[in-house]
C-alpha cells in the first residue's frame, strides 16, 4: 500500500473479482433474512454492507412488528390489511397489501423460533400493544397488535438474523461501498464495490442481486435516521435506468427529539402517551376524535404544525410535548427503557416528571425502487421484471405503504419481503446460469472515484451536504406549495454544479472516509432531485404529501403511482395504476 | 461557544506511531462529541477518520476512548467533559487509521461461542412458549450492540488477546440462559475453557464502560456459576 500524491489516480487498479450466485447487497433487516433464506436453500450467498451488519439502521427500530397473533385480543390480517390501507391513503397495492399481513403471522413465528426474544404475556405467548393507526374492526378503536421486545424490537431482529446467518456460514463481505449495478441487456450479472479498508475496487459477479440498502433519509436537517443512510442503491439504480416509484411521499414521524431528530417510538402514544402543545392541550382530540393520538404519522405530524403555525407552539416556538408522565415509572422503565434513556442522554430531563420537546422528524422514505410481491425489481411503467435484479426494504417500493407507512409495517416488509426476495432468488438462481460479465464493468466506477479525487475545487462535503438538507426540510418537508418545490429544485441544480468543485482532501487508499462521504452526497442530490421533482408534479395531497396549494385528494387525476427517471440531468416522469382490491375509496378519517 | 478537543491521529501512509493534534471547534454545549468531532472533520481536516452512523448509541459504531474512559462518542455530550476532551482509539486493537481499529479479531471471538439460538426440535405451529421469569433470565445480555467498549476496557484483554473477552461472554450468556436454547452444555464447554469466563478477574472495567449499562461482570459471573453448579 503506497501513498502521496500519485495515490489521487485509481485508474491502474486492476478489481477483484469474485463469483457469488447471489449477492445481498445491506446487512439490514431485509438484506439478512434474504441471506438466511438462500443460505437454507443451500445458494452461494455473500452479503455486502458498508457497516458492520450489526450497525445497520434495522436496529433503531424501536416500537414492534405488526401482525395479527391476536395474542392478547381479538385480531386478525384483514383488519390489519384495512388498516395499512387506509393509512397509506389507498396509494398502497391492495394485492401486496393482503400478501404482507397474512405472512406477517407466520413470519413472527419463525423470528421466533429462530430466537428472537419478544416479550412475554403471563401466558407466555408473544405480548402485543397498542400502536398508531392499528385499529380493530375496520377503525373501531385501538388494538393491540404491534409484536415487541422492549423498546428495541428493531435491535433483536437484527441480532437475531444476524447471528442466524452466522449460524448457516453466510459470507460477509463487511465495510464493502457499493457503487454500480452491472446492467447490461436487462439482465442484472453483479455489482461493482469499493472496499473501504484499503480502497481497492471488487466486482461480485453474480447470477442474481439483492438492493436491501436501506433509506435516504439524510436528505433532511431533521431525521431520525442514521449517518449511513444516504440512499445508496437508490440511486445507483437510478442512475442505471431504473425509474424510482412514489419518492414524493416521505414520512415525517411527530415524535422526534426537538433539534436532534431522534426517534421517540410510537410505542409512546402505544403505551398511553399523549401530545399537548404549548397551553397543554391534547390537541389531537379536535383532529382525529377516534384514536386521537393513535392517528398514523403523517396526520399528527401536520397537526403539530398546524398547532405551531396557529401560535400553539410550547413557548412560541416550533415544539410541542410527548407527555409519558401519567404512565409511572414502571412502565416507562419496563417498556419504554431505550427512550427513557435517550431522553435523559440527550435532554437531560426525566420522561417520569418532565415533559418532552418534540418536533417531526424525516423518518421514512415510501418510495424507492419498484418491486413487485417477490421482490423482483420492475423496470417501467409496464411492470417488466429486470432479470436477476431485487429489491426488498426501505430501498424498495412493492407498493406497500402507499403515501403514508403504518407504525411497525416497516419491520413487517423487511422481513416478509426481505425472506420472500430470498426465496425467489434462490428459485433464480437454480434455472439460470451466471449471464457474462461485460468488459470494463468497473470502468464507471473508476471514473467517478478519478473525478471525486482530482477535483480541485474549494467545495466541502459537509457545508454542501447541510445546505441541501436545509433546503429539503424547509422547501420540501410537511407542508409543500409549488413556491417551495420550485425553491428546492432551483438549489438543488446549485448543489449539483457545487458538487462537482467538492474537495476531497483525504488522498489516502486507507479507510478513506472522506471520499465516502462525497459518494453519499453525490447520491443524496440526485434522490433529492427525483423527490422534489415528483412532488412538484403531484398536484393533490395524500398521505405524508401534502400540498397547501392542493390541499385535496384527488383520485381522478391522482390514484397512481409515480415513476421518476434521471437520465442526461433530466427528470422523466410516467405513472402507472395503483392495484386495488376489496377496501373502495374512502374518506380518510380517524 | 469553542470546545477544545484533543485527537490522537495516525495515517498507516506516513506515520510510524500515533500523536496528538489539538482542535477548537464552534459547539453548543448540548451537542455530542460526535458532532464536535465531525465538525473537526468537516471543516477542518477531511482526512480525520472515525467510523459512525446511528448518532444515538444504539449501532455501536463509534466506541472510543473519551477522556480516558471508553464510551460512544454520539452518547457523550459536551458539557459532560472536562477540556480539551481527549479522544483516542479504542486499547487494544490494532489502530487503522485514527479513531479506527481493526474489529475483525473483535467479531472472531464473538462468533467463536456459538453466538446464536440452537434448538433442532420441531417448531410448533405458533411461538415457543416463554414464561416472563425465563424471558427476564437473559433480558440485560440481549442489550449488547457489540461496539467493543467492554472488551477495549479490559486489562486482561490488553495482557492477553487471546482472552475471548466480555463481550463475547455476554453473548455466550444471552443464549446459555434462553430456555428455548439447547446447546447449554456445548457453549459452557466452549466459554469453560481456561481462555474464557474464568480468565475475568472481575474488575469491573466493563460494567462501566458498557454504554447499554448491562451489567457485564455480574453476567460472567452467572456463567461461573453455573460452570459449577450446572
Amino acid at each position: 500500500m503506497g501513498s502521496g500524491p500519485n495515490m489521487g489516480s485509481g485508474t491502474d487498479l486492476t478489481p477483484k473479482v469474485h463469483r457469488f450466485e447471489a449477492i445481498v447487497v445491506g446487512g439490514g433487516g431485509a438484506g439478512l433474512y434474504a441471506a438466511l433464506a438462500l443460505s437454507k436453500e443451500k445458494v452461494q450467498t455473500a452479503v455486502l454492507s458498508k457497516l458492520y451488519p450489526s450497525r445497520s439502521h434495522t436496529g433503531a427500530a424501536q416500537g414492534g412488528i405488526g401482525a395479527a397473533l391476536a395474542n392478547v385480543e381479538d385480531d386478525n390480517p384483514e383488519w390489519h390489511m384495512y388498516d395499512t390501507v387506509k393509512g397509506s391513503d389507498f396509494l398502497a397495492d391492495q394485492d401486496a397489501v393482503e400478501l404482507m399481513c397474512n405472512e406477517a403471522v407466520e413470519t413472527v413465528y419463525e423470528l421466533e423460533h429462530l430466537g428472537l426474544p419478544f416479550n412475554r404475556t403471563a401466558d407466555g405467548k408473544i405480548d402485543q400493544r397498542k400502536f398508531g393507526g392499528h385499529t380493530k374492526d375496520h377503525g373501531k378503536g385501538p388494538v393491540k397488535r404491534a409484536c415487541f421486545s422492549a423498546d428495541r424490537t428493531g435491535h433483536m431482529i437484527l441480532q437475531t438474523l444476524y447471528q442466524q446467518c452466522i449460524k448457516n456460514e453466510v459470507d460477509f463481505f463487511d465495510e464493502f461501498h457499493v457503487m454500480d449495478l452491472i446492467l447490461k441487456d436487462g439482465v442484472c450479472r453483479g455489482v461493482v464495490a469499493y472496499e473501504i479498508n484499503n480502497g481497492s475496487l471488487h466486482i461480485f459477479h453474480a447470477k442474481a442481486v439483492l438492493f436491501a440498502t436501506g433509506g435516504s433519509g439524510r436528505m433532511f436537517k431533521i431525521t431520525s435516521n442514521a449517518h449511513a443512510l444516504t440512499g445508496d442503491g437508490m440511486a445507483v439504480a437510478l442512475r442505471r435506468g431504473v425509474p424510482l416509484e412514489d419518492m414524493e411521499f416521505f414520512q415525517f414521524h411527530p415524535t422526534g427529539i426537538y433539534k436532534m431528530g431522534i426517534l421517540l417510538s410510537e410505542a409512546c402514544r402505544g403505551e398511553g402517551g399523549i401530545i399537548r402543545n404549548g397551553k397543554g392541550e391534547r390537541f389531537m382530540e379536535r383532529y382525529a376524535p377516534t384514536i386521537k393520538d393513535l392517528a398514523p404519522r403523517d396526520i399528527v405530524s401536520r397537526c403539530i404544525h398546524q398547532e405551531v403555525l396557529e401560535g400553539r407552539g410550547v413557548n412560541g416556538k416550533d415544539y410541542v410535548h410527548l407527555d409519558l408522565t401519567h404512565l409511572g415509572a414502571e412502565v416507562i422503565e419496563k417498556k419504554l427503557p431505550d427512550i427513557s434513556d435517550f431522553v435523559r442522554t440527550y435532554m437531560g430531563i426525566d420522561p417520569v416528571k418532565d415533559l418532552i420537546p418534540i418536533q417531526p422528524t424525516a423518518h421514512y422514505a415510501m418510495g424507492g425502487i419498484p418491486a413487485n410481491k417477490d421482490s423482483e425489481v420492475v423496470g417501467d411503467e409496464n411492470n417488466t421484471v429486470v432479470k436477476g435484479f431485487y429489491a426488498a426494504g426501505e430501498c424498495a417500493c412493492v407498493s406497500v405503504h402507499g403515501a403514508n407507512r403504518l407504525g411497525t409495517n416497516s419491520l413487517v416488509d423487511i422481513l416478509v419481503f426481505g425472506r420472500r426476495a430470498g426465496l425467489s432468488m434462490a428459485k433464480y438462481c437454480r434455472s439460470n446460469d451466471f449471464a457474462a460479465l461485460p468488459a470494463n464493468a468497473d470502468e464507471e466506477v473508476k471514473a467517478q472515484i478519478d473525478r471525486l479525487r482530482s477535483n480541485s475545487g474549494e467545495e466541502r462535503t459537509l457545508t454542501l451536504r447541510s445546505d441541501l438538507q436545509a433546503s429539503m426540510t424547509d422547501n420540501c418537508g410537511v407542508y409543500r406549495t409549488e413556491g417551495t418545490l420550485k425553491k428546492a429544485l432551483s438549489d438543488i441544480a446549485v448543489f449539483k454544479s457545487r458538487f462537482s468543485k467538492l474537495h476531497v482532501s483525504d488522498r489516502s487508499q486507507v479507510f478513506n472516509t472522506d471520499l465516502l462521504d462525497a459518494m453519499e452526497l453525490c447520491n443524496l442530490i440526485d434522490l433529492a432531485r427525483v423527490t422534489v421533482e415528483a412532488a412538484l408534479a403531484r398536484q393533490e395531497s395524500r398521505g405524508a404529501h401534502y400540498r397547501e396549494d392542493f390541499q385535496k385528494r384527488d383520485d381522478a387525476k391522482w390514484l397512481k403511482h409515480s415513476l421518476a427517471s434521471l437520465s442526461n440531468g433530466k427528470v422523466d416522469l410516467k405513472y402507472k395504476p395503483v392495484v386495488m382490491g376489496k377496501f373502495p375509496l374512502q374518506e380518510r378519517k380517524y | 461557544m469553542k470546545v477544545a478537543l484533543r485527537i490522537q491521529r495516525f495515517n498507516p501512509d506516513t506515520d510510524k506511531s500515533p500523536h496528538f493534534e489539538d482542535y477548537t471547534v464552534e459547539s453548543e454545549l448540548t451537542d455530542r462529541i460526535l458532532d464536535a468531532i465531525l465538525q473537526v472533520k468537516g471543516l477542518t481536516d477531511g482526512t480525520l477518520t472515525l467510523r459512525k452512523s446511528c448518532a444515538h448509541g444504539v449501532c455501536g459504531s463509534d466506541g472510543m476512548r473519551i477522556n480516558g474512559r471508553n464510551a460512544l462518542a454520539c452518547r457523550e455530550l459536551i458539557m459532560n467533559h472536562k477540556q480539551p476532551i481527549v479522544i483516542e482509539p479504542m486499547k487494544g486493537f490494532s489502530i487503522i487509521k485514527d479513531l479506527v481499529v481493526d474489529m475483525e479479531p473483535f467479531f472472531n471471538k464473538y462468533k467463536s461461542v456459538k453466538p446464536y439460538l440452537i434448538n433442532d426440535e420441531a417448531a410448533p405451529a405458533k411461538e415457543r412458549p416463554q414464561s416472563e421469569k425465563d424471558r427476564m433470565k437473559f433480558e440485560d445480555t440481549t442489550k449488547c450492540i457489540l461496539c467493543a467498549c467492554c472488551t477495549t476496557s479490559c486489562p486482561t484483554y490488553w495482557a492477553d488477546s487471546d482472552f475471548v473477552g466480555p463481550a463475547a461472554l455476554v453473548a455466550a450468556h444471552r443464549f446459555i440462559f434462553d430456555s428455548r436454547d439447547r446447546a447449554g452444555e456445548e457453549r459452557l464447554d466452549i466459554v469453560g475453557e481456561k481462555e474464557g469466563a474464568w480468565k475475568c478477574r472481575t474488575i469491573f472495567n466493563c460494567t462501566d464502560a458498557c454504554p447499554r449499562g448491562i451489567q457485564v461482570t455480574q453476567a460472567i459471573g452467572e456463567i461461573k456459576r453455573k460452570e459449577i453448579f450446572g
